[in-house]
């Protein structure tokens, strides 16, 4: 493997002495910061087998470190801690506990596939970045993440409807993520989003004519319209329900097979 | 011709009203045809997919089969980057897997949808316009040039990654690229636009998780906005309903939560070509987006 872990160098193993005599020779100064040994036991050899029953996870075992997927990693150039490459070698090699560090970052993939895209190995890594942060929530070792909950509101206005309506997928995550919708309206992005789309900048300035010219009314009619009746595929039928019943079921055997896995 | 069946999908339904009607608009102006796709379901967007990646294919493998089962259509244009990326993947992955196939074809005997049989195709509006009518074709139709304004062009992720899903980009000239695209540069400079030399034009605006990351993606949005300003944009032309409300919506939490403004306008593609065409600004709906750019487009007299 290409690369070591990141722990041997974690603070808790450097050792830096005033003065330091190895073998007869005197390496005090810049040379005396040693690593300590350490033995390391507790990796899992079937860790990427269970990842591998995710969805997105399949193809994990591929990766031959190469680094394409940080080097073109979008969070990665905000985040350097945010290392898809070095997830995917923790995987490879069973080593959970180091992986766990890093678990309240790793659900912050936006899926903008640049890592995918430029694969050699088709390890297809943002479906591995949504495989361990489902592994993560799923094991407790973090909580439903915000990602997580958008997309189960998401999917279940989908499952229900055929369709998804952009104010009640707003509010209702706004809601269950206990965010203060009026003082978002008040005060923050969201009642200035509100007055630009409604030019009221252009009642300020006293231009009355430009103001109502500029009124959006055919899309705030629509928007109003349909958060009274959502919108909705008259022909989805029992389609949702046979979708549930099929994920369900993929849920029950991946969580078999994960079982097997560990035996 | 193609015979194309129309897929606004729900943002275009929703919040993308205005990149819906542009759409429209300029379709009818320019004689083309298209009919929208009959009762058609949500593609699966980003989301679903994190829930169990069959049922986006399933989702997007629908609408296909509406399209050409129930409409006999060859072809589903969708204006929106996540609809038209997700129906490209249903394709790939049921082109190339025969289990997927298999598994969409039993779920929707057992669903009593149309069944999928993977003989239609999907567009994005700008392959469509460039298919039927190219820059030459946009040119002849121009009635008032859009005078030079200066546009970077955004075309986000969606439409051009993994390139594995579009096997028909990158295939030489004429062609759509996907490390450089181009076909919005193309239309536009036939409208009269002057297309800066963008380097963020398939950077990510974090859109997926725009709401749950939102700080995340304000800092992704703000490089767009200041590399577009850097690079001499007035204008930044937008062909996806997500990128668009993302940049409208996060250049206004880059100035609450940051506190740096941004003035360059944000505008789907389709209102300006509109422009172009002689459509007023009512008619291409420039009026109900969050970015005001009527009064800058009319001190450039082009609204």
């Amino acid at each position: 493997m290409a690369i070591h872990e990141k722990s041997l160098i974690d603070p808790a193993n450097l050792v830096t002495t005033d003065k330091l005599v190895v073998e007869g020779i005197d390496v005090s100064g810049h040379w005396n910061t040693m690593i300590l040994p350490r033995t390391w036991t507790d990796y899992d050899p079937d860790f990427a087998k269970v990842i591998q029953q995710y969805p997105g996870g399949e193809n994990v075992h591929r990766c031959w470190q190469c680094g394409s997927c940080t080097n073109s990693c979008t969070m990665y150039a905000i985040n350097t801690d945010f290392n898809p490459r070095y997830w995917i070698y923790l995987t490879n090699l069973g080593y959970k506990s180091e992986l766990i560090k890093d678990k309240d970052i790793i659900w912050q993939c936006v899926s903008c596939n640049k890592c995918t895209n430029i694969c050699p190995k088709d390890v297809r890594p943002e479906g591995v970045m949504k495989a361990l942060a489902h592994w993560l929530e799923d094991e407790g070792l973090t909580p439903k993440t915000r990602s997580t909950m958008f997309d189960a509101e998401f999917t279940r206005q989908c499952i229900e409807r055929g369709r998804i309506e952009d104010s009640e997928v707003l509010f209702t995550f706004l809601k269950e993520t206990k965010q203060d919708v009026n003082a978002l309206v008040r005060k923050g992005w969201l009642g200035i989003l509100v007055q630009r789309m409604n030019n009221l900048d252009l009642l300020r300035q006293g231009r009355i004519g430009a103001f109502l010219a500029r009124l959006p009314i055919t899309q705030s009619i629509k928007m109003g319209l349909s958060l009274v009746f959502k919108p909705r595929t008259k022909s989805w039928g029992t389609t949702g329900e046979v979708l549930k019943a099929y994920v369900e079921e993929q849920k029950r055997l991946a969580h078999e097979k994960m079982k097997a896995a560990h035996a | 011709m193609s015979k194309v069946a129309y897929y606004p999908g729900c943002a275009l339904e929703g919040s993308g009203g205005p990149y819906d009607r542009s759409t429209k608009a300029i379709v009818k102006e320019l004689g083309l045809e298209m009919t929208e796709l009959d009762d058609w379901n949500c593609c699966g967007a980003m989301e679903v997919k994190n829930v169990h990646p069959m049922l986006q294919t399933y989702m997007s493998a629908r609408n296909m089969a509406i399209a050409s089962e129930k409409m006999g259509c060859d072809t589903v244009m969708a204006p929106c980057n996540g609809c038209y990326h997700n129906l490209k993947k249903a394709e790939y992955e049921c082109a190339t897997s025969a289990e997927s196939m298999q598994t969409v074809q039993d779920l929707a005997k057992k669903a009593d949808d149309p069944v999928y049989q993977g003989d239609v195709r999907t567009v994005h509006l700008l392959e469509w316009l460039m298919e039927e009518l190219g820059p030459e074709g946009i040119k002849a139709k121009v009635k008032s040039s859009l005078r030079g304004i200066k546009i970077a062009n955004y075309y986000g992720c969606m439409y051009t990654r993994p390139r594995q899903i579009f096997p028909e980009k990158d295939q030489g000239p004429g062609s759509e690229s996907s490390y450089k695209p181009h076909f919005m540069d193309d239309l536009l400079a036939a409208a009269g636009a002057v297309n800066v030399d963008f380097p963020l034009k398939t950077a990510c605006c974090g859109g997926a998780h725009t709401l749950s990351d939102s700080d995340t993606s304000t800092q992704l949005v703000l490089n767009l906005l200041q590399a577009a300003e850097e690079s001499g944009a007035e204008v930044i032309a937008t062909e996806c309903p997500t990128c668009h409300s993302g940049l409208e919506m996060h250049q206004i939490r880059a100035e609450t939560e940051f506190g740096i403004k941004t003035k360059v306008k944000v505008v789907y593609f389709t209102q300006l070509l509109g422009l172009a065409l002689g459509l007023s600004a009512r008619k291409v709906a420039l009026h109900e987006n969050v970015s005001d750019s009527i009064d800058f487009l009319h001190e450039k007299g082009v609204v």
